[in-house]
């Protein structure tokens, strides 16, 4: 009743390709723009900012970007968390060997040599495809693993192999408190979901698309192959180098090879599949399903526990996290297993008809 | 019909969260956070790390408290991640009435702790581990690794070595080979090796070892070719177990190896009994202490009532030592913070680092507590957040772990002008001003 795009009519081209042609749509997304911007800043506190909201926004920067390889191109890659170390390795480099450099421009700069890398190991895609193309990536990923920890050169021959970033600041704000980095995030974040959103829209997203749905006919219909799947890659790799200096930069602080591990990698791929394959708003929700649910877990279930006087150990809590997170995904592949995403839009269809179903 | 459900159980479990996350106020307890791992790979030796500093809290509420005060703890489980680590460091610093103190048992958590807790003013206490520079307390203000460092091992580990060659300059032209954990916490030690080599001419091998540690073929491998006189070991959890089996396969004489604390507890030889007989770790101050008076009292004040954490079989043990006397050190720091700001109070984070700064546990004060004969004096100043540098060798037997060496002193010589250096660049790097002894003693 409320959600019905009846009586909504384009009468032109811009109205009719914008890109949320429904009026509610639109104005829901603005609202939960607006509310990130100005509500949450206003209610979260800061345990919520540090442990949640800001991993939450920079591994949601990471799935979409490995959305846009995986889910769009089609491409698999194991090699996501490599990405992310070389965009915040880079950006690290930049930052500390270039007298002035800017936050912003290091950041970008870091995503950009991701990119770069990214052709390079985007290569093998052009010949192989499939789980044997995520073996190639898997060769990334162990790569710069190992360049990481032992060329002494990227951590600034730091004796432990741990870099460590502090007093960024952008423009002169000083991004100090959790505030200040959460609103960073969030920016950044805004605009790259807005240029994925339009980049899935135009010609080079129903290129990625067209490849992953049959490479042959692409190709017959005048698709480049090698184009699109390099782009894909360098897009991708871009996204993901950008969240991962912001993981480094503005999460960590500090880090070592280990925070971008075979771990994060699977992580991110996981992130997709649950949240949904192809799909933008996919991205948001297996971040956050991956991200927050373990931690509500390890602090519900005591508290459970608690309301029928058990107190569980820490470690029980934390194979139970374990247990219950695992039932959980298998749960949701079956029930759903085109993602968290189809989800949601199943509830738009719902919606829509509500209250008087057929 | 599945979707109400879905939000249903969505909201229910909004509703559980916002509750769970409600701190509830208690007043007049000094609240000690305590990070720990007793699940994951390194969770045989989180265990009784935790089940000790968990225990000596226990103890000293049933003595009383800290002049009356009462402790409260609250138990955060990371298993060794850092990620995981920080996230329990940001749920627990502010609740009843913000922490006391963090000691997070991990290189990389001290590491990414290191900047977070100078801005929420909480002292980070990383008893014999974390980052070695941090001794330097007029940059590290909020650092304390007490009871010596890595580079404070390394160092006695070579004076050991060179005791037993008849001299630092027999070591010339030997091979000693590192098999090091291939993270901050395994190369922490590289820097001070590199020095000692250059100093004394022994030649230095380092053979890094990948997280877990089980898979360790190659580097055995590399071993049985060069034969390396001596092999310092710098691992943790499975890993030390696995090295002393291939050094056992490769037939390499376990009397030759040398772990750190981390790699000198019983979860490490266990398993390997006999195989590991004559293997020799190095203790920041303490080993396993069965005898200890500290010990007798956990177990006839809390086992004894049925209140102690984990196995009564556990208690003595070295990692179990390890907690009991890291918590000590915190609880002490409390002590002597309250000596100045008034009795019988709740410290705040600020206070016990003043505490921390100028702790003075000497010999009889430490015999009183129950550790005589573990522990030697602990004298900590505002540059010197170290406090002692006390190392004893002991070996295991097949069965226990047995004393095998005198006490050793690490060369100020040698560590001191490391440690102003790298501290120095930190301080550069991070544009802090070092303290003067002037600021010090306000």
């Amino acid at each position: 009743m409320i959600y019905r795009e009846n009586g909504q009519f384009k009468t032109s081209y811009k109205t009719d390709q914008q890109i949320f042609p429904i009026f509610q749509d639109r104005w829901t997304i603005l609202a939960l723009i607006a509310f990130a911007f100005v509500g949450v800043p206003m209610l979260a506190d800061e345990y919520l900012f540090k442990a949640i909201l800001i991993p939450f926004l920079i591994l949601s920067l990471a799935a979409l970007g490995v959305n846009l390889l995986v889910g769009y191109c089609g491409q698999i890659t194991l090699g996501a968390g490599a990405f992310m170390a070389i965009g915040a390795y880079a950006a690290y480099n930049f930052a500390i060997r270039v007298d002035g450099m800017p936050l912003i421009a290091a950041l970008l700069l870091g995503g950009c040599t991701s990119a770069l890398v990214g052709i390079v190991f985007g290569v093998p895609s052009l010949r192989v495809r499939g789980l044997y193309l995520a073996i190639a990536t898997l060769a990334a990923q162990f790569f710069w693993d190992w360049a990481f920890l032992r060329i002494k050169w990227f951590t600034n021959h730091s004796p432990s192999g741990s870099v460590s970033i502090s007093n960024l600041d952008v423009f002169g704000w000083r991004i100090s408190t959790p505030v200040d980095k959460y609103l960073l995030c969030l920016v950044i974040l805004v605009v790259f979901a807005l240029l994925a959103k339009n980049m899935v829209r135009g010609a080079i997203g129903r290129q990625w698309m067209a490849i992953r749905d049959m490479d042959v006919a692409a190709e017959v219909i005048g698709i480049r192959p090698m184009y699109a799947k390099l782009s894909a890659f360098a897009v991708s790799s871009f996204f993901v180098g950008v969240a991962g200096a912001l993981w480094g930069f503005v999460h960590l602080g500090s880090w070592e090879p280990a925070a971008f591990s075979i771990d994060r990698s699977f992580q991110l791929l996981f992130m997709v599949i649950i949240g949904g394959l192809g799909s933008i708003m996919g991205s948001f929700f297996g971040a956050a399903f991956i991200i927050v649910l373990p931690i509500f877990l390890n602090q519900f279930l005591p508290w459970l526990g608690s309301l029928v006087g058990l107190s569980i150990s820490v470690a029980t809590v934390s194979h139970f996290e374990f247990m219950i997170f695992g039932a959980l995904i298998v749960f949701f592949l079956i029930v759903e297993p085109h993602g968290l995403a189809r989800l949601w839009s199943t509830g738009k269809e719902k919606l829509r008809l509500w209250p008087f179903p057929h | 019909m599945k979707l109400r459900n879905f939000a249903l159980a969505a909201s229910l479990a909004a509703i559980g969260l916002s509750s769970a996350l409600t701190a509830h106020a208690q007043a007049k307890e000094q609240f000690f956070p305590v990070l720990v791992y007793r699940t994951g790979a390194y969770g045989p030796n989180g265990t009784p790390w935790a089940n000790g500093y968990v225990d000596y809290l226990k103890l000293v509420n049933a003595r009383g408290g800290i002049n009356g005060v009462k402790i409260s703890f609250e138990e955060c489980e990371f298993g060794y991640a850092t990620d995981r680590g920080v996230e329990c460091y940001e749920r627990l610093k502010g609740k009843h009435g913000g922490g006391t103190v963090f000691q997070p048992l991990s290189t990389g958590v001290t590491f990414a702790l290191t900047e977070k807790a100078a801005v929420d003013k909480i002292p980070l206490i990383t008893a014999g581990y974390g980052r070695s520079e941090s001794q330097n307390g007029a940059v590290f203000n909020w650092n304390f690794p007490l009871l010596g460092t890595y580079w404070v091992g390394a160092d006695v580990a070579i004076q050991h070595i060179a005791k037993k060659e008849g001299g630092l300059d027999n070591l010339k032209g030997k091979k000693i080979a590192l098999v090091y954990h291939d993270s901050p916490y395994g190369k922490e030690p590289i820097a001070l090796l590199e020095e000692r080599a250059r100093m004394h001419g022994f030649n230095l091998q380092l053979l890094p070892v990948a997280h877990p540690g089980v898979e360790q073929k190659a580097t055995w491998l590399q071993i049985r070719q060069n034969r390396p006189d001596y092999v310092l070991l710098w691992g943790w959890g499975v890993m030390n177990s696995t090295s002393i089996k291939e050094a056992q396969a490769t037939g390499y004489p376990r009397e030759k190896m040398y772990g750190i604390w981390w790699a000198g507890a019983e979860p490490d030889v266990k398993d390997v009994g006999e195989g590991a007989k004559g293997y020799n770790a190095l203790t920041l101050q303490h080993g396993a202490e069965p005898n200890s008076k500290v010990v007798k009292d956990v177990l006839a004040l809390l086992h004894g009532k049925g209140q102690g954490t984990g196995p009564k079989e556990e208690v003595g043990q070295v990692l179990y030592m390890r907690g009991l006397i890291s918590a000590m050190l915190g609880v002490e720091g409390v002590a002597k913070a309250q000596e100045r700001y008034g009795k019988g109070k709740v410290m705040t984070g600020e206070q016990v680092r003043w505490g921390l700064e100028n702790l003075d546990l000497d010999q009889k004060k430490l015999d009183g507590m129950g550790f005589a004969g573990v522990m030697r004096p602990v004298q900590t100043s505002c540059l010197d957040h170290m406090g002692s540098s006390w190392v004893r060798v002991h070996t295991w037997d097949g069965g226990k772990w047995n004393f095998s060496s005198d006490w050793y002193q690490a060369d100020e010589k040698v560590i001191r002008p490391m440690v102003m250096l790298t501290s120095g660049k930190y301080a550069e790097e991070k544009k802090i001003t070092p303290r003067t002894p002037e600021q010090c003693k306000q």
